[in-house]
């Protein structure tokens, strides 16, 4: 009988899919106005960037309201995780074992830490340049370099992230976490041993 | 699985917050690019232009972006598309685009500036000089201005003649050797590498010459008249280094008639 571990609470769920959804969206009508042949192939470019530009707004927003309205306290606790690095964290990034994992491993931490910094300079530069267009003041002659720069390491973040997700047969378990919310306890044992021992009490079948 | 039997170092080491520290250095990083992003990126890229040209033909985008005013481009069709040349002028001419490629053709080498920032280096632009059409349309004395009209509407510009007469200003139809395309303004565009590129009118059908200067689209929108680039628009040549002067490729500059 398999015995299942809580990973994830509901507030994190819709946290991270109303992430996801606001990243593609954002990916897919940043891309149409990027790359000239999807240009030329949608055409509609006013109508396009004021949904990029809408979506961004709606995505920081519904992220605000997310975090406002659900478990707040326990998203405090999942910010003070992913911001500790214990000693086995530090081991693990060095690529040293064994390094016993908390319910976040140490790339996971980086990962959200390098995210959430992500969300905060897409939504300056793509302020700067969405008031730029309006008002020279600003205008900086960077700001598109920014918001292109972050846009190609989001990416290559992103295709790690899915790839560890969806496709890598050791990891790929982990998306039972995001979806249903639990994760099978062997599982757990053998990739977040520290935190798999702690919550094992608290288990439903 | 057992439990690991030791945690080296964990005993005495107190958990770091390293979590704040990446997404506060990040932070700081991204927003402090804003004063050296764009000179590091020009020295990255000048760095490997060499294998992104090669690269070019396999890349994506080719740093351009193509920027529209209304919501579809125009379409060009050889049978019926004319260039007009009229306004202040003694001879209205009305060219089509066979007559257009029949006019000495000139090649330049030239960089192109976006006011948003992005910039691509060493176009290969083909077309024709602007004194060319000139000899043929024989502009009035008191043509002082031209304006650009696009086929998208409502899109025009204003060129005052001196800059109109910058030796590297043409009329494009050739880019990086190939028909311009539709994207950037088939069949053919308005180049001036000296200015922003909403100076550079693409779908270009009509050329009227004035007595002076008026608000194009986008000066209307309150962009600045005259587009210098590194020396308009908000920015200085500290931020953004004026634009070289382009090298004429395959034809010696021609001499420009004084009037």
């Amino acid at each position: 009988m398999t015995r299942y571990l809580r990973r994830f609470s509901r507030t994190e769920r819709t946290l991270h899919w109303v992430n996801a959804l606001g990243f593609f969206m954002l990916l897919a009508t940043g891309l149409i106005l990027y790359l000239p042949s999807l240009s030329v192939l949608v055409g509609r470019r006013p109508l396009i960037k004021d949904l990029h530009a809408w979506s961004g707004v709606g995505w920081v927003c519904a992220l605000a309201l997310i975090a406002l309205l659900g478990d707040r306290r326990g998203l405090l606790r999942t910010a003070r995780e992913l911001d500790t690095f214990d000693a086995d964290d530090v081991r693990w990034l060095r690529r040293r074992r064994p390094a016993p994992q908390g319910r976040f491993n140490a790339g996971q931490k980086v990962n959200a830490s390098l995210n959430a910094a992500f969300t905060v300079l897409f939504l300056v530069s793509g302020l700067l340049l969405w008031l730029g267009e309006r008002d020279t003041r600003f205008r900086f002659a960077s700001t598109v370099v920014l918001h292109d720069g972050v846009m190609y390491v989001a990416l290559a973040l992103l295709a790690g992230h899915l790839y560890l997700a969806l496709i890598h047969p050791a990891t790929r378990h982990s998306l039972r976490g995001m979806t249903v919310g639990t994760v099978d306890e062997d599982w757990a044992r053998a990739h977040h041993p520290k935190w798999a021992a702690g919550s094992a009490d608290d288990a439903h079948s | 699985m057992s439990e690991p039997i030791e945690e080296p170092g964990s005993g005495e080491a107190r958990p770091k917050r390293y979590g704040r520290g990446v997404f506060l250095l990040t932070v700081a990083g991204g927003i402090s690019s804003l004063a050296w992003g764009k000179s590091v990126w020009g020295h990255v890229s000048g760095a490997v232009s060499p294998i992104a040209s090669s690269l070019a033909p396999f890349l994506p985008t080719g740093g351009w972006r193509i920027y529209t005013i209304s919501g579809s481009m125009p379409t060009f069709d050889r049978a019926t598309w004319r260039l007009k040349v009229g306004g202040l002028v003694e001879k209205p001419v009305s060219l089509s685009y066979d007559e257009l490629l029949a006019l000495p053709k000139v090649k330049q080498i030239s960089t192109f500036h976006c006011v948003t920032g992005w910039t691509v280096q060493n176009v290969h632009w083909g077309g024709v000089r602007l004194t060319d059409l000139f000899d043929r349309a024989n502009p009035l004395p008191e043509a002082g201005a031209l304006q650009f009209v696009s086929a998208e509407k409502p899109y025009i510009d204003y060129l005052t003649m001196p800059q109109a007469l910058l030796h590297d200003v043409m009329l494009a139809y050739e880019m990086d050797e190939k028909p311009l395309p539709r994207d950037h303004g088939a069949p053919v565009r308005l180049i001036i590498p000296e200015m922003y590129g909403y100076k550079n009118v693409k779908w270009l059908n009509e050329i009227n010459l004035v007595s002076t200067v008026a608000s194009g689209y986008w000066e209307q929108l309150g962009y600045d008249q005259d587009a210098w680039v590194g020396r308009s628009n908000g920015y200085t040549s500290s931020s953004q280094p004026p634009a070289p002067v382009s090298a004429p490729a395959g034809s010696s500059p021609r001499g420009f008639r004084t009037r």
